[in-house]
């Protein structure tokens, strides 16, 4: 049992949620994961560690509702327990001193890129972020990501703030401008097949961060396995970063969907 | 825990055994047929994944099944268990009608009876070496049954003795997993006074007991009474802490623990790597498993969802492979099917779990393996191509080889497919404690009948050493593990304290 000693909602959709965790605080590096479960009969869902605060002993989740689970903890409230969090898990990002690093963040998948954004311009790079979403109100951590880089450009589907367009015509005026020498993407899977369509086209090494249906955690299922290369992975323990240009996105878009009627039956259930 | 053949004669001349001996004739002993176990009738059972199958003896059927044993000079049966039963004494204490002591008897050398009279492979342990079998040609007497009934009664009697444990010595020692290797570890340690502590990653304490086994074939009660008794001798449990990722081992030892226990079992998935197989409805017996027996899957208030489809495909032939395809029934299928590529006879999986499905109406389709899979235009399986094989000669397991037959490839229509061709260890503890030697199939490297890994403090056992066993070898491992952990910390430790 971890007490929640912190929430903040940052979009209808979007919820900030502060939780108890010391042990993890202190192991985490940017990159990681925590698996969290929400009441007896709670699914185990992977979230990433968005920041965390050694002193303090916490670590900050970014969530975003999506079915049941992530309702069920977006319902919850400061002084609430989430029923139990693993972590952390997965490989850090392997974070160098490169030169100028492009992050690139859509929806959701910006709340994983703000620990990275910081670790790369701690590392000295020249960070430039990208962020997109579809309307202004689902922007989130603009302010941190200014905080954390050198430059942050917004891109919204509709136009309402910052630039108009998708996140691959953010990322494409940055790339004939100045010389990127790496890459980073998180968001979903197909802004990323697009991201990574991008930089191969001008050959930039680019990480993409998985977001794949999960169990355990820890390599025991087998449920978030992706083709990288050819080869078989598991996103847990091999990832959640792999090296995009490498990635079967199709593959990777059609297993989300794995269990995408049988989470609707849990969604009707829930709303019964 | 191995005692003197010496021993066991002395024992077997004690007063009350003599009397029992002489109470009835050898040939009225043979005239009495091996006892049934009754079940739950298989059209009712399939119907929930909770009703256990096997409903164990009567007190009247254990006794008679007691009474078949000859309590033998020479008892062979006990050369057959891994962790060497007093097998006679607890059965003729059932026939005595003593079923506590039978229970205690048991409890000497096995941590977990309960457990292990109901998924132990007796056939191929104990039962096999009975005389009945050895000499007379004739059914074994039920030892694993009598296990079972000596077990569940004293739990059933509300009168399970927690075991004495000597005074506390103060020592910290640390166990990684919390499965049956781990569990009968701590078990011994905190007999001998030793502070102990159970690391488990995963939000249940109990390791494949809990998340692989089902609960038709070892219920989740029957497991945790053995967990409460171990909390009752101040064993502490810790879930979700991944040790090596929470905390590292440098970590604990900074915490004061000196020495570490690991049974972290092998817990990764294998895949067969054929075309297709990353296609949506093909999952691992480990996430299908876990799906439905840790998150509760098959019941509808549970948020975890979990495949259920008309036609099942599970491959493989081991104790995994069938509990997925008797799990598969239990959700719904109509036609849930083994694709195993030996013949019935070279499979892995206990005779009885085998009879079982069979009743249940799973079918069979043996010498046949698995080359791909086909998709639907959503990526969902939709077809199994598989190839059928020959048995050739033997390879290094002993049994024959299979050979695929050139043309006899077909097809097989299922929409969920659950690959069970085994587990490799679990890497964590490998990979994150540096000098800790690893075999090169990512096995911990231990000292034989001693379990000391490369680094001294270090002990190891269970399938992390194995690559993948048998319960009672994983409670073997912990208890051998146990015993000498407490002469090396004796020495290190509590010899000094005493000079003091
Ligand atoms: C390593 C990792 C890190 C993650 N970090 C975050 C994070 O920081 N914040 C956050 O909000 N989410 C994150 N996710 C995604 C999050 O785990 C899923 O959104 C969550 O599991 C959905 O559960 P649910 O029951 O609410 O929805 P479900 O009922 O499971 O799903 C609702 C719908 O979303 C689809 N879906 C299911 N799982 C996923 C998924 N993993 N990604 C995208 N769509 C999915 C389903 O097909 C379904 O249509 C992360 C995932 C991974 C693997
Ligand atoms: C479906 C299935 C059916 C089976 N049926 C039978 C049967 O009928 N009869 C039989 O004798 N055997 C059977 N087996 C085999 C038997 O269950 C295993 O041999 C036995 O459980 C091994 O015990 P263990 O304690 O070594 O490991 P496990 O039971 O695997 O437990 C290991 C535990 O360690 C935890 N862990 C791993 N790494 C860490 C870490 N770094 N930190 C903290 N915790 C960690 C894991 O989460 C897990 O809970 C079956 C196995 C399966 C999967
Ligand atoms: S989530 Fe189970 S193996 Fe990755």
């Amino acid at each position: 049992m971890n007490k929640i000693v912190e929430k903040e909602n940052f979009s209808e959709k979007v919820v900030k949620i502060v939780v108890e965790a010391p042990l993890i605080a202190k192991a985490r590096k940017p990159g990681n994961f925590v698996i969290v479960r929400v009441g007896e009969k709670g699914e185990r869902i992977p979230l990433t560690i968005a920041g965390a605060d050694v002193k303090k002993g916490t670590i900050t989740m970014i969530v975003q509702k999506m079915g049941v689970s992530s309702q069920k903890l977006c319902a919850l409230e400061a002084g609430d327990y989430v029923t139990d969090l693993v972590g952390p898990l997965g490989k850090p990002t392997e974070i160098h001193n490169v030169g100028t690093v492009l992050c690139c963040g859509g929806g959701v998948g910006v709340a994983p890129l703000l620990p990275i954004v910081e670790g790369y311009k701690k590392a000295g790079n020249k960070v430039i972020t990208v962020l997109a979403a579809r309307n202004k109100d689902l922007l989130i951590l603009e302010d941190e990501m200014r905080k954390h880089s050198d430059e942050v450009i917004i891109m919204t589907d509709d136009g309402s703030y910052g630039k108009k367009g998708l996140i691959t015509e953010g990322m494409e005026e940055v790339i004939q401008r100045e010389n990127i020498d790496e890459c980073i993407t998180i968001g979903p899977a197909i802004m990323m097949k697009f991201c990574s369509l991008l930089t191969k086209k001008y050959e930039i090494p680019t990480m993409a961060s998985l977001n794949s249906i999960m169990v355990d955690g820890t390599g025991m299922c087998g449920a978030c396995r992706v083709t990288v290369d050819g080869k078989t992975k598991f996103t847990c323990v091999d990832g959640p970063e792999f090296d995009a240009h490498k990635i079967d996105f199709d593959e990777m878009m059609s297993r989300l969907g794995g269990y995408k009627s049988e989470e609707q039956d849990k969604m009707d259930h829930f709303h019964e | 825990m191995e005692r003197s053949e010496e021993y066991i004669k002395n024992e077997r001349k004690k007063e009350w055994r003599v009397e029992l001996q002489k109470k009835t004739k050898a040939k009225d002993r043979m005239a009495i047929e091996r006892v049934e176990m009754s079940e739950q009738d298989p059209n009712e059972r399939i119907k929930s994944q909770r009703i256990e199958v096997n409903n164990g003896l009567s007190k009247e059927q254990a006794v008679l099944e007691a009474t078949r044993c000859m309590d033998c000079v020479n008892p062979t049966c006990m050369e057959g268990c891994p962790v060497s039963i007093n097998i006679p004494k607890f059965i003729k204490y059932i026939e005595k009608e003593e079923f506590g002591k039978a229970a205690s008897v048991l409890k000497e050398t096995s941590a977990l009876p309960a457990v292990c009279g109901r998924v132990c492979p007796q056939e191929v342990q104990c039962e096999q070496k009975c005389f009945y079998v050895e000499k007379l040609n004739q059914p074994s007497v039920a030892i694993g049954h009598l296990e079972r009934f000596a077990a569940d009664w004293e739990r059933e009697s509300g009168e399970i003795a927690v075991p004495e444990c000597a005074e506390s010595n103060g020592v910290k020692v640390a166990v990684i997993g919390s499965g049956p290797s781990g569990l009968s570890f701590a078990g011994d340690m905190a007999k001998l006074g030793y502070d102990v502590t159970v690391f488990e990653a995963l939000h249940e304490i109990g390791g494949v007991l809990k998340y692989g086994i089902p609960e038709f074939r070892l219920p989740n009660a029957v497991v945790d009474v053995e967990i409460d008794n171990l909390s009752k001798m101040g064993v502490k449990f810790v879930t979700n802490y991944i040790v090596g990722q929470t905390a590292t081992l440098e970590d604990l030892k900074e915490e004061g623990y000196k020495a570490f226990y690991v049974g972290s079992g092998a817990g990764l998935p294998r895949f067969m790597n054929i075309p297709g197989e990353n296609a949506n409805g093909i999952l691992s017996s480990n996430e299908y498993l876990t799906r439905v027996n840790l998150m509760g899957a098959d019941s509808e208030d549970s948020d975890t969802p979990v495949l259920r489809g008309k036609n099942v495909v599970v491959v493989g032939g081991g104790n995994t492979a069938m509990d997925s395809v008797r799990t598969a029934k239990r959700l719904g299928a109509e036609n849930a099917m083994i694709v195993y590529r030996r013949s019935e006879e070279e499979m892995p999986a206990r005779v009885e779990e085998v009879h079982h499905a069979k009743q249940e109406g799973v079918e069979f389709l043996t010498l046949t393996n698995p080359i791909e899979y086909i998709a639907d235009e959503n990526g969902r399986v939709k077809q199994v191509k598989v190839q059928k094989m020959e048995l050739g000669e033997p390879d290094a397991s002993g049994r024959r080889r299979p050979i695929p037959m050139e043309g006899s490839e077909y097809t097989i229509d299922a929409t969920v497919v659950v690959v069970a061709v085994g587990v490799s260890p679990n890497p964590l503890i490998p990979n994150s404690v540096e000098g800790l030697e690893v075999s090169k199939w990512g096995t911990i490297e231990v000292v034989k009948d001693k379990m000391q890994s490369s680094i001294p403090e270090v002990f190891a056992g269970g399938d992390i050493v194995r690559g993948g066993a048998t319960v009672i070898l994983a409670m073997g491992d912990g208890r051998k593990a146990a015993a000498n952990m407490d002469t090396y910390l004796k020495e290190k430790y509590l010899s000094e304290k005493v000079e003091q």
